[in-house]
Order: C-alpha cells, then sequence, then structure tokens
C-alpha cells in the first residue's frame, strides 16, 4: 500500500481541540465533520486539502480527547497518511483502529517542509521526499496492527478472526 | 525484575504470571464506559459489525453527560440513540438526567470503579478511577464497541514513572494545584504511552478529591493512566460506595521505574496553567495581572464536594466582582444535593454565582458558558488548547477551585489566602 501527496506542516502538540472543534461533535458523521477538520489551527485546511495529502507534524500530535472524530475527520478529508515524531496515545489506537495510516518518524519531520510532495510505502515503512530527493524510513507497526489495518479497523479484524488469537 | 502497580494490574487480567514493558496482551475488561459523545460512534460500529449483544450488561457503563441537557437538536438525536441502544442490550449502568452526573464524577460515587479494577473508557479522562487503586484509561469509540462486545481489549504494557510525594500541602494547595505542578515539570508528553504511579508517606494527606483530581489529569502529561497506592482512606471510600468485590495490588520492591521524581507537598504553591497547554504552569506568586470575564468552578477534574467547599469558604460573604460570570457544576446529582444541605450553593449563589446541573458544558466548549473572542476564564477543568471553552481566540487559565473563586472576587487572578487566609 502507497500513499503520495502534497504536505501539510504542523508544529508539536496538536490536540484534537484543534483537529475537530468539539462544537462539531454533536454529529458523527465523517462527511459533516471534515467540513471543519483542522479549523482551529489553519482555517485554509479544508479548502486546500486534495486526496491523498499528508499532514507532516511534531510530538504529541492528538493530544487531548478521546474523540475518534479526530482520525475520522482526518481520514474523510482525504489525507492519505499522518507522519508525526510522536503520537499521544489514544490517537494512535484509535487512527490504527478506524485503519488512518500513521507513521513514527522523527528524522521524516524535521526533513520535511509544507508544500512538499511525499511518498509513503506502507509495507516497508519507507517516506520519500519527492521534492527534495531524500529518503527516511518509518518504525515498522507490529505484526497484529498491520492485520487491523489490512481488515480496515479493529472490528472488521475481530469479526473475521476469534478474538482469542489476538 | 519486579512489576508496577499498572504492570501487575495488566497481568492479572491477561491471566499472566508476568508482563513485561512494551508486552502486547490482551486482557479482560472489569468495565467499559462511553458517553454522549464517544457512545454513538462506538453504536455505529457495533451495529455495523453485526454484534446483537454486549459482554456483560452490568459491566457497561452509558453516561451522556457532555451535551447534556440535550443542548440542540442534533446533540437530542444523539443521546435518543444511544438511550435506545442502553434500552435495547438492557444495559443496568445507563444513568439518565436526574440520575446522571460528570462520568468520572458519577462512577466512583456510584461503586463502578474499585481497586485493582481494569477499566476502559470513551473518555481520555478514564485515567480518573486511578484514584482508586485501579488501571483505568481512555479510549476511542472503536475500542469500547469492541470492549462492549467482547468484553476484552488490547493493551501494550507500559513502563511507568514513580512519584514518591512526600509532607503535607500548605494552605489553600489542593489536588489540582500539585497536577499542575508535576505537568509543568515533565510537560505535556512527560509521561507519554506511561503510567503515572503515585506512592509515598505524602499520599495520606491528600483527600480522595484529591487524588481524583490528581489521576484525572495524568492525561494531560501524555499518560496512559494515573495510580495511586490503596490505603485507609481509599478503603474507607471503597466501603462506602462499593459492594463489588476488589483486589488492593502494590507495586514491587524491586519494580523498575523509568524515572523516579520526589515531590514535597508542602513546598508546593497555588499553581496556574496559562494558555494554551496544561504545561504552561506558574506559581500564583508569578501570575501578574491577569484580568477575568468568567470562572468556571466544576468538571470531572473540580466538580466533588471538596472543591465546592473549598469555592463556598472563599466567597462566602463577598461579593463577585461586576461584569464577571461565575458558573458552578456540581459534578453529580448527589454533590449537587450535599453543598445543598451544607449550604454551600445558598453561599455562592449570595455570593452572585449561578449553579448548573451536572455536565462537561462549558469544559469543551458545548454548551452553558462558551467565551466569545477575545474573552478570558479562569477555570477548575483540565484542558486550555486553543478554542477550547469557545472561540479560537478566547483564553482558558486553569486552577484549583481556590485560585478560581478569589479571582471571582477580585475579577482577576488572585490569591485565595489574600482573601480568606488558611495555614
Amino acid at each position: 500500500m502507497k500513499a503520495k501527496g502534497k504536505v501539510f506542516k504542523y508544529g508539536d502538540n496538536v490536540d484534537t481541540d484543534v483537529i475537530i472543534p468539539a462544537r462539531y461533535l454533536n454529529t458523527s458523521d465523517p462527511k459533516e465533520l471534515a467540513l471543519h477538520c483542522m479549523e482551529d489551527i489553519d482555517k485554509d485546511f479544508v479548502k486546500n486539502v486534495k486526496e491523498g495529502d499528508i499532514i507532516v507534524a511534531g510530538r504529541n500530535f492528538g493530544c487531548g480527547s478521546s474523540r475518534e472524530h479526530a482520525p475520522i475527520s482526518i481520514k474523510a478529508s482525504g489525507i492519505s497518511c499522518v507522519i508525526a515524531s510522536t503520537f499521544a496515545r489514544i490517537f494512535y489506537r484509535n487512527a490504527i483502529n478506524i485503519g488512518l495510516p500513521i507513521l513514527e518518524c522523527e528524522a521524516a519531520v524535521e526533513g520535511i517542509e509544507a508544500g512538499d510532495e511525499v511518498e509513503v510505502d506502507f509495507d516497508t515503512g519507507i517516506i520519500r521526499n519527492v521534492t527534495k530527493g531524500s529518503t527516511f524510513k518509518a518504525q515498522a507497526f507490529p505484526e497484529f496492527m498491520k492485520k487491523i489495518m489490512a481488515a480496515d479497523g479493529l472490528l472488521n479484524y475481530l469479526k473475521s478472526k476469534a478474538t482469542d488469537d489476538l | 525484575m519486579g512489576m508496577t502497580m499498572s504492570q501487575k494490574i495488566l497481568a492479572a487480567h491477561a491471566g499472566l504470571e508476568k508482563v513485561e514493558p512494551g508486552q502486547l496482551i490482551e486482557a479482560k475488561l472489569d468495565l467499559v464506559l462511553g458517553n454522549d459523545i464517544t457512545t454513538p460512534v462506538a453504536v455505529k460500529e457495533f451495529e455495523k459489525t453485526g454484534f446483537t449483544k454486549v459482554f456483560d450488561k452490568s459491566k457497561v457503563a452509558i453516561v451522556p453527560d457532555h451535551f447534556t441537557p440535550n443542548k440542540d437538536i442534533k446533540a437530542a438525536e444523539q443521546c435518543k440513540m444511544i438511550r435506545c441502544f442502553a434500552r435495547q442490550m438492557d444495559i443496568e449502568n445507563y444513568f439518565e438526567i436526574g440520575e446522571m452526573g460528570i462520568e468520572h464524577c458519577l462512577i466512583p460515587e456510584k461503586g463502578l470503579a474499585v481497586p485493582g479494577d481494569l477499566i476502559i473508557g470513551a473518555d481520555s479522562h478514564t485515567c480518573t478511577y486511578g484514584a482508586l487503586g485501579a488501571f483505568s484509561t481512555g479510549i476511542g469509540s472503536t475500542d469500547m464497541a469492541a470492549g462492549m462486545a467482547t468484553g476484552k481489549c488490547w493493551f501494550k504494557v507500559p513502563s511507568a514513572i514513580k512519584f514518591v510525594l512526600k509532607g503535607k500541602p500548605k494552605g489553600w494547595v489542593s489536588g489540582k494545584d500539585i497536577i499542575l505542578h508535576i505537568i509543568g515539570m515533565i510537560g505535556v508528553d512527560g509521561a507519554l504511552y506511561k503510567s503515572m504511579e503515585f506512592v509515598g508517606d505524602g499520599v495520606k494527606n491528600l483527600t480522595m478529591d484529591d487524588r481524583f483530581t490528581m489521576a484525572n489529569m495524568a492525561i494531560e502529561a501524555g499518560a496512559k493512566n494515573g495510580i495511586f497506592i490503596v490505603d485507609d482512606i481509599t478503603l474507607d471510600y471503597v466501603k462506602k460506595h462499593s459492594t463489588k468485590p476488589f483486589t488492593v495490588y502494590e507495586p514491587d520492591p524491586d519494580a523498575v521505574y523509568d524515572e523516579v521524581y520526589e515531590i514535597d507537598l508542602g513546598e508546593i504553591r497555588p499553581t496556574v496553567a496559562f494558555p494554551h497547554l496544561p504545561d504552561n504552569t506558574k506559581t500564583i506568586d508569578e501570575v501578574g495581572e491577569v484580568e477575568i470575564d468568567q470562572v468556571v468552578i466544576g468538571s470531572c477534574t473540580n466538580g466533588r464536594m471538596e472543591d465546592l467547599r473549598a469555592a463556598a469558604r472563599i466567597l462566602k460573604g463577598n461579593k463577585v466582582k461586576k461584569g464577571v460570570r461565575v458558573i458552578v457544576f456540581p459534578g453529580t446529582q448527589n454533590i449537587y444535593l450535599e453543598a445543598l444541605k451544607e449550604g454551600l450553593i445558598q453561599d455562592m449563589v449570595e455570593a452572585g454565582a449561578v449553579v448548573s446541573t451536572p455536565t462537561c458544558g462549558p469544559c469543551l466548549g458545548g454548551h452553558m458558558g462558551i467565551l466569545a473572542k477575545g474573552e478570558r476564564a479562569i477555570s477548575t477543568t483540565n484542558r486550555n488548547f486553543v478554542g477550547r471553552m469557545g472561540h479560537p481566540e478566547s483564553e482558558v487559565y486553569l486552577a484549583s477551585p481556590a485560585v478560581a473563586a478569589a479571582s471571582a472576587i477580585t475579577g482577576k487572578i488572585t490569591d485565595p489566602d489574600t482573601i480568606l487566609k488558611r495555614d
């Protein structure tokens, strides 16, 4: 599985309140949530994002609330992948559980700027900055997380397998 | 190599003698929790996948507390959906308006969290129940759905940071000041993926309400869970509130910690977190002149009896500064009633505060006290992110109920000792 797109770049501690402000949590419709994705940190994000684009951010991306609406809104906005130095742990689980690809790679975060064209190979963890001609290697996921993502989320995975052999 | 308290609870629930940091395990759950924001997404996933019943109707709790009493039509639809689900699944611990409260105040009060439990909740502040010596952590809606269906959840076993608490807090210093001090010290990702374990002689000088506040904000340091050792104060609380059987776990003497901090509680000053992160802390002596428009007292962090007592004691006989709006949110119906009986509600209303039904309300910018552009609030809640309480250009300062109440009287962030000296 591969992704390729233009980069939106943000700093450290991007919290779930700026990813999807609570004033929009009276719905769980992904399309409606996507209309307000990143609104309080980057009001032009929704206008500019295109299918396949990539978010790159610093440390502790997705900190704060447990709202799954955050990765849902990112996925529904067309973003194909989030690369960060580190992720807040609930966001990390949620992203895997809903099938939004995420990668931890500090070197890539340092070597990628807003607007760069980036290509990601999820099987190998190789991140290529097409604009700058540089390559980075992200940490690979544990096998069982790969299986969850391959099944397009935790529940499909549970459904397809006996829960005892997780 | 010994295990931490958190690791022992995880091992026991995974049916393993021993676990190690980084190990992936599957463990049995004692409680799966959700609210009116996260449960609708969980229910959709649960139904879409074809599950038809929950693993144990006594081990699922649903509390509509965020946008309730329903703030608009969409919120009402979401609440209706989870109400129907709870009825269909015959869920025993669904709490309707009239019996509900802010979930993390309500669950311990109802005796649903006890020492040694393994609890997941689709709300990041589920870590609150670590105050009781439980392993309790926030997860998302899909994990909630899987938990409701199977009674199990996958975990990566966390390493831990140990906080050895010593001495006794002075004056108005409370659990809120201590946890803000700690977050200021280690940062908002200082405990990322880890447990925060609170031990030491100083624990006995903290009330249960102090401990709930501290465990509640472990997530604001990025932690997976915050957990306190169990002592007589914990056991008293559990006896009063629960009939559930429980197990007391202690960290092994040779447990390995990534870091150990010794904290002298007597040295901590009232502490305030400035916008826009909870680790942006200053002591009350360093805040300078910060005028405020609104004061929020309550929430899952500080909506308990000790909190209301501190606020009422300071407000009693005083007047809220003209032009400042003070909104109080008791955590549960029981807390509301108790505060009424003790006369705290009267003291606060006479001072010029309004008192709301229990709800998360303005803490997350939901309703009941949203800020306009450029407005500033001092709040006893847990987050001060951009736009958290309303307009993206508004500001939230986090503080204890005592500091918030003192600030209500002067209209600027104020040391409670200047209103009422407390030794």
